[in-house]
């Protein structure tokens, strides 16, 4: 079981890019000035990058403690803290 | 004073203010349309400037900030005056709203105050939740800390049910001219607000602060800086990702999509009309909101982690065929199979001033056999220049449809399991956040993780499915593939690395 914890370590650290590179993506293909929907609104796109790209950073550390074998053993005490 | 008698009221004296805030801050977004025409004229950049931030900033960014200021503050000088400061912020914002006067007359000024407000809204929010919840659990015995604090995860559906219902009961009490107009009913369920707040305040100024926090701050053993303990220390910050992308960030999504994606599901892509769509809704919340507690009472026996993570599966297994029955079901093709008879037919015409085209538009009211109604638009231009006229071909709309009976109940049922999908996610997660963490921290801990993913990762939902579906434009139901994605990530991180034990002793 932990082996399997650790290769989907592996997973999250590149799921992560990619979930940013699809919303920068995302942005440049339907940011439009000239358009109605929310989509088309770069104010919009800039909150959501700004405020992603951190949780994506937080995936790629999940990933790479996962990987490390950080989350083999989860504390049982707050002590462990 | 026995102690089921003073837990009760504890519960009591929580639930009500958290809801109060729920009701406060949905408000906002149902009357969405009236408050953007008084305050946030289309014509003017700067007034939409100002609309994009208050609906998307109050939610994705001031809302985690809230959590980190609030649960900082909640872990320093206790539980208490903590959620006490956030029901004055969030009451004292709501109300100011409902007085706001319009752009007509007060100008920019107008949407910048509402701007302000909102995002004390969230502000609020963000603080509020993680207190009631550490509140009721440090309070809670150790063998019912899942039950007891399930109350407080029926406030944020009860607060959804509570603004649905007054909103409806105002708006169906004066004509829709009188709802919407400048000083008109609109404004009723913020005024409101200042009532029910006062109430709640004058409840929780007479609760004790929580034991565990009076424990430690007695024996001077309060974190002198929560921020850092819990996001810098490696072994705390380790569980505060788990917590985030293990359970919440699942429970955002399928909290979202039952409760939000649904209703406007029903009506900008089944065009169910007005009163239709929220009476399902508020009669499937009903339905389904003693499930909170129940889950909760389970998950005392049998852990947390299986109930959230069944829920979280059954979501992701069944959200297509659902929200394709609704599809099928109130497609008018289908329906015209039944030979509908027409009820009332009448048309009007204008001509343009600029091209002198005349649009001719002709509504026909249709009921069928088996008693649902609906009106279909037919909008037909007449070119001016009689060589464009040939291709022209007239556009039809299939709107304000009126289910009957049988299929009304078959989508309230429907919209019920979707919202037992959101007790079963929701219900058990207070308790199973705040088992995560040491009391010197557990609100800021618990509160930054919840907010991000019910307002960051839930909040996206309509705006990722809006994205989808204007990619993908063959599929109607692409929407729903962000929320079935996150929830299945959050599956596959919660099955494997979250432990289903149930931490009885959370005094450490």
């Amino acid at each position: 079981m932990n082996a399997f914890k650790r290769y989907f370590g592996l997973l999250f650290l590149f799921i992560a890019p990619f979930i940013i590179y699809e919303l920068v993506n995302g942005a440049i293909n339907n940011i439009d000035t000239a358009g109605k929907k929310d989509i088309n609104n770069p104010v919009i796109w800039i909150i959501i990058i700004a405020i992603f790209t951190p949780i994506a950073i937080g995936l790629v550390i999940f990933g790479w403690y996962a990987f490390r074998g950080e989350y083999d053993q989860l504390p049982t005490k707050s002590k462990e803290l | 004073m026995n102690q089921t008698s003073s837990i009760r009221k504890i519960i009591a004296a929580s639930s009500v203010g958290t809801m109060i805030e729920w009701y406060d801050f949905y408000i906002f977004g149902m009357l969405s349309t009236t408050i953007s025409a008084q305050f946030f004229p289309k014509d003017n950049p700067t007034a939409g400037l100002l609309s994009t931030l208050a609906i998307f900033a109050a939610g994705f960014i001031v809302r985690p900030f809230g959590a980190l200021v609030f649960g900082r503050l909640g872990d320093l000088i206790g539980r208490k005056y903590t959620f006490l400061l956030t029901l004055i912020l969030m009451g004292g914002s709501t109300f100011l709203i409902g007085c706001v006067p319009s752009y007509e007359r007060i100008g920019i000024a107008a949407p910048a105050i509402v701007l302000i407000l909102r995002l004390m809204q969230g502000l609020a929010l963000g603080g509020e939740y993680g207190g009631a919840a550490t509140y009721v659990a440090e309070h809670a015995p150790k063998d019912k800390r899942g039950f007891y604090t399930s109350w407080i995860q029926t406030t944020a559906t009860l607060g959804l049910f509570f603004a649905l219902g007054v909103i409806l009961l105002v708006k169906s009490n004066m004509p829709d001219a009188d709802f919407n107009k400048e000083w008109g009913g609109w404004r009723y369920p913020f005024w409101i607000s200042i009532i029910l707040v006062g109430v709640s305040i004058y409840i929780r100024l007479k609760m004790k602060e929580s034991p565990m926090f009076s424990k430690l701050k007695a024996e001077g053993k309060t974190s002198s800086n929560p921020l850092k303990e819990s996001f810098r220390h490696k072994s705390n910050f380790k569980m505060v990702l788990l917590a985030l992308f293990g359970a919440v960030m699942g429970q955002g999504v399928v909290w979202y999509t039952g409760q939000f994606y649904a209703q406007n599901f029903l009506e900008t892509k089944c065009f169910i009309e007005f009163e239709q769509s929220r009476t399902i809704m508020l009669w499937a919340i009903a339905l389904a909101t003693p499930f909170f507690i129940l889950w909760g009472w389970l998950s005392d026996k049998i852990g947390r982690k299986w109930i959230m993570m069944a829920g979280m599966l059954l979501a992701i297994l069944t959200y297509r065929p659902i929200f394709g029955t609704f599809l099928k079901d109130s497609d008018v093709n289908n329906w015209q199979q039944d030979n509908p008879v027409v009820l009332n037919k009448s048309t009007s015409g204008v001509v343009v001033a600029k091209t002198n085209d005349s649009l001719f538009i002709t509504t026909t009211e249709y009921k069928t056999a088996a008693g649902h109604t609906f009106r279909k638009i037919e909008a037909d231009t007449i070119f001016s220049n009689p060589a464009k006229s040939l291709p022209a071909k007239a556009a039809v709309i299939y709107n304000n449809k009126s289910l009957a009976p049988a299929t009304y109940w078959k989508f309230t049922l429907l919209v019920f399991i979707l919202i037992l999908y959101v007790t079963m996610v929701y219900g058990p997660i207070a308790a199973f956040l705040v088992e995560l963490f040491p009391t010197r921290i557990r609100y800021t801990s618990m509160s930054l993780p919840y907010h991000i993913g019910n307002g960051v990762f839930g909040g996206l939902v309509p705006f990722i499915g809006l994205l989808l579906t204007s990619t993908y434009t063959a599929d109607p139901l692409v929407g729903l593939w962000y929320p079935i994605g996150v929830a299945a990530l959050c599956f596959v991180i919660g099955t494997l690395y979250m432990r289903n034990k149930i931490d009885r002793n959370v005094a450490d």
